[in-house]
């Protein structure tokens, strides 16, 4: 791993080259909003908001408080932007009009299950739109940290927690490595910089083939 | 008839034990008129129906942190710890509800449906008790319809006859839930006389909100 970079910044410029010029995107809360600051010249998506509008942009001169973001912060909207009601919003998502959403993740496992939206006992702050997403969305990316905060694996054989969807994810984007699930299973289709094959075999639970 | 609504009229309307959806997200677009009103009737054991229960002092917060609604049907109450505590406790009945699962039940309960298919949480613990239907081989889930006693909406600007004008992302939830109660009220922030509004920009029409109350008319 490049020692100036953090895992976060790996994972989010990796991300960004899964975007094309002119998708439309749904970023989820926390790492994959930081993806836009890595697209590259020249390459433009338009981010959709679930709370009701597709111009997702920075704020630009004064905040307006009616706009905000899918985490309730301040957001702007671009020129070409369009707002809607949540049932309209929720339509683009589940009718396969969203190309990407990239969202984080608790757990993943080999079959494409993907856990991010409670720790029974613990945290249940509710799904709010990620069932939406990962059930209509065209591709599903997770972005996470390859490890829990106490080194264990979060790429898994079987999920435990609760599934936000059921083998819905194509790609899991770690700062180890970046696996694509297929039918046959997880394959490692790239190594993160300066990462080792030994290194993700260690801290990945699930089996995965290797991409030749 | 006026549709036109004074403060003290608003604080006859809400009773114990009804339904009641608010519009917003994270409190944008939901009428905190309306919210303190219902704080101010003094009501309680409420059914209510949002989004999510933003944070302990905005948007429907209030009602959940004075203790007024003992069953919440919502998508997400992250932001609203209190909302997570008396629910541990067994103070509060929760039913988390996708969001475009929870969009699509409020518009089956306003507009005739008897529930919509979805394959939303198919293979997750929101499919326990559900119908499943398989259509062209696949599987949805049978999402039933929800209503209300009272919608309490939120709006830029309405007409005397209640036509009402949403606010970029403040329409959310409003244009469904206007739909689906029996009583509708309006809060906005400005009122203009029959005509003022191109019909073409008429986002609700007037014809089912029943009560408009201009904000700062308190």
């Amino acid at each position: 791993m490049v020692l100036n970079k953090t895992a976060k910044e790996t994972i989010a410029e990796c991300a960004a080259k899964e975007l094309h010029d002119g998708d439309v995107v749904n970023l989820g809360i926390g790492l994959p909003t930081l993806i836009p600051n890595y697209l590259e010249e020249g390459v433009n998506v338009f981010l959709q908001s679930e709370n009701g509008f597709i111009g997702l942009g920075p704020v630009r001169g004064e905040a307006q408080p009616d706009i905000v973001n899918a985490g309730g912060q301040p957001a702007g909207i671009i020129p070409g932007g369009a707002f809607f009601d949540s049932t309209y919003s929720f339509q683009l998502i589940r009718g396969g009009h969203v190309d990407v959403t990239v969202l984080g993740g608790l757990e993943v496992d080999q079959h494409g299950n993907l856990a991010n939206w409670m720790i029974p006992g613990k945290m249940v702050p509710g799904m709010g739109g990620a069932m939406d997403l990962v059930t209509g969305a065209k591709k599903v990316i997770v972005t996470m940290e390859h490890c829990s905060k106490k080194g264990a694996p979060k790429i898994l054989k079987e999920c435990r927690l609760p599934l936000t969807g059921k083998g819905v994810v194509d790609l899991i984007i770690t700062e180890l490595a970046v696996f694509k699930v297929t039918e046959e299973g997880l394959v490692l289709v790239e190594l993160q910089e300066g990462v080792d094959l030994e290194t993700v075999i260690e801290k990945t639970e699930a089996e995965f083939k290797i991409k030749n | 008839m006026s549709k036109i609504t004074s403060y003290e009229e608003l604080l006859q309307i809400f009773k114990d034990g009804i339904t009641i959806m608010a519009g917003g997200f994270m409190g944008i677009g939901t009428s905190e008129v309306l919210v303190s009103a219902l704080l101010e009737s003094n009501v309680s054991g409420l059914t209510l129906i949002a989004s999510d229960t933003a944070t302990e002092g905005a948007g429907v917060g209030p009602l959940i942190v004075n203790k007024r609604v003992d069953k919440l049907i919502a998508s997400h109450i992250g932001t609203n710890p209190e909302t997570g505590r008396q629910m541990i406790e067994g103070d509060l009945e929760v039913e988390l509800v996708p969001q475009g699962t929870l969009a699509e039940r409020i518009r089956a309960g306003g507009s005739g449906l008897g529930g919509i298919l979805t394959p939303t949480g198919v293979g997750t613990v929101v499919e326990e008790g559900k119908q499943k239907i398989e259509v062209d081989g696949r599987e949805y889930l049978l999402e039933k319809p929800l209503r209300a006693e009272v919608a309490i909406i939120k709006a830029k600007k309405a007409d005397k006859l209640g036509n009402l004008v949403y606010n970029q992302s403040a329409r959310n939830f409003n244009p469904m839930m206007a739909m689906a109660a029996d009583l509708v009220i309006a809060e906005v922030e400005e009122i203009v006389e029959v005509g003022e509004i191109d019909p073409h920009d008429v986002d609700t029409p007037g014809i089912i909100v029943d009560k408009v109350f201009l904000k700062g008319g308190k």
